[in-house]
């Protein structure tokens, strides 16, 4: 038994012949009127139109490994990632996730405008699975690495889209998240910020934080991750190490 | 020993998650206006004036003290009023963390009404000075009487919101029938006429309608300091039928929330 958990708390995250599939919720925007009045079409056009996000995937991201996602838009990578976070579930097959995960949020995502800074720290945290006093903790270094200093107190309807970036990015460098997912966020703010977020990340690495990442940036790719899962028309093209893959994908775009 | 911190811990970040998200409504209503107070109370007030106006100097209904008898019920029916019509779009308004972050969603709709509530609680000094102000008498249990409708209501107002934002995802067009169904709801409760206007055959109406109950409750509470125990016991069990109804559908519903919104 002990035996077991040993081999089991190695791997992070794992997917077995995961398989999600969409209704499409369109047909269903007849809403009660059709479902009133065709109570049985409704029902059945709901069961048959599906749309299929990701096709009998299975992978194993082992703890403390960076795991890249590549692949073209609508390829089913940010499907990929909702299924971490478990905020989607899938449809068939089986996903083990071993320890707190920490989404980095797209630009602005979970912040209230009208909310200084500060307070959308502590929003924001509580959030991820902190509790108060843990995010009151950290807030100084959150603050700090942000380096909006006098900014924090306004809110933040007033910052530009690099300040949101940096704010957002600071909460998430500085919680100590098990599981990191980004899904392509590098690409905002200044040189300056983001070389600092690149750095950041690197340390997580360095750490041993496992982190998802998805990008169509093939230079992070390249720099942060151990491993590159390559996404295609809803299923995996290949898993392996970055420099081949990337070459692989870049080939393949091209013919 | 770990598993049990490890509790404790889940229970303080729920809790944390709950004062945050009202907080945040509160901080969020308060901040832009710095009457902020004064206009939750000037809303129920300026109601109170305009059915004074309509039903008392022109259509001339034969209550008594007819200012202060609508004040004591237009305060609890505007908690209602706020919360349900909020509800509709609650998860809408928040789609993008719901997308995002897996935490208990029923929090955001658990924020809406307990947000009201606070409002509705700051407000019942202002519904005693109406009282004291009309020469009654301050009522020893007020301090009984006021927490249990407030939890009471709390209950059925939370269970109605639960119900209607989780279907909401589904069925957009709820969101005009919560419009409709609050409109007729108002003139079906007892807020600007007496339950004792009824006319007798149609008084089964008032038992199947919850907030008749508690309007009804909360009037006899602040002016005459007493509540019905038949109606008190009717508006908890239905406090709890909607609840119950509420955590189900959420319940049953909540993990698709992401896939739709």
């Amino acid at each position: 038994m002990a035996f077991c958990r040993g081999i089991v708390s190695e791997i992070a995250i794992s997917f077995q012949n995961v398989t999600k599939t969409y209704p499409l919720y369109h047909h269903f925007k007849g809403g009660i009127k059709n479902l009133l009045f065709h109570p049985l079409e409704g029902i059945k056009s709901l069961k048959s139109s599906q749309f299929m996000a990701i096709r009998d995937i299975s992978f194993e991201v082992k703890k403390g490994e960076s795991f890249g996602i590549i692949g073209k838009n609508g390829a089913g990578k940010s499907t990929i990632l909702g299924l971490i976070a478990g905020v989607i579930k899938p449809s068939k097959g089986k996903i083990m996730v071993n320890g707190g995960v920490s989404p980095l949020l797209e630009l602005g995502a979970g912040f209230h405008p009208d909310l200084t800074g500060r307070e959308n720290i502590i929003l924001k945290g509580i959030l991820l699975g902190l509790t108060r006093s843990e995010i009151l903790n950290k807030i100084k270094k959150i603050i700090d690495f942000s380096e909006l200093e006098e900014f924090i107190e306004q809110p933040i309807r007033t910052y530009s889209s690099g300040m949101l970036a940096r704010l957002g990015f600071s909460i998430v460098a500085n919680i100590d998240p098990e599981i990191l997912l980004i899904d392509e966020i590098l690409a905002v703010g200044d040189k300056n910020f983001q070389d600092k977020c690149l750095k950041r990340m690197l340390d997580f690495k360095e750490q041993k934080v496992t982190i998802v990442f998805v990008s169509h940036s093939m230079d992070y790719i390249d720099m942060l991750c151990n491993r590159v899962m390559w996404l295609d028309d809803h299923s995996i093209k290949n898993i392996g190490k970055p420099e081949l893959i990337i070459k692989q994908y870049q080939q393949g775009n091209i013919s | 020993m770990k598993n049990k911190m490890n509790i404790y811990r889940q229970i303080q970040h729920h809790i944390d998650l709950i004062i945050v998200f009202t907080q945040k409504d509160l901080k969020l209503r308060y901040k832009n206006s710095f009457l902020g107070y004064f206009w939750s109370v000037a809303h129920p007030v300026v109601y109170a004036l305009i059915f004074y106006v309509a039903f008392k100097l022109i259509v001339r209904v034969p209550i008594e003290n007819y200012a202060l008898f609508l004040v004591c019920g237009l305060f609890p029916w505007q908690w209602f009023a706020n919360s349900v019509g909020a509800s509709p779009m609650i998860f809408f308004g928040n789609a993008q963390i719901i997308k995002k972050i897996n935490f208990p969603r029923n929090i955001i709709p658990l924020a809406l009404v307990l947000h009201d509530m606070i409002h509705f609680i700051l407000a019942i000094p202002v519904i005693i000075a109406f009282v004291l102000y009309s020469g009654h008498k301050p009522y020893f249990f007020w301090f009984i009487g006021i927490p249990v409708l407030v939890i009471g209501q709390f209950c059925i107002i939370y269970g109605i919101c639960l119900i209607i934002s989780t279907l909401n995802i589904f069925f957009r067009d709820l969101e005009r029938l919560t419009i409709i169904f609050i409109n007729i709801l108002f003139y079906a409760t007892p807020v600007f006429y007496s339950e004792k206007m009824i006319p007798e055959r149609y008084m089964f109406i008032l038992k199947l309608n919850p907030m008749a109950l508690f309007l009804i409750n909360w009037r006899n509470l602040f002016l005459e300091g007493t509540l019905r125990l038949d109606y008190t016991m009717l508006s908890f069990f239905y406090g709890i039928l909607f609840l119950g109804v509420g955590v189900l559908i959420y319940r049953k519903l909540s993990w698709r929330f992401a896939e739709v919104l």
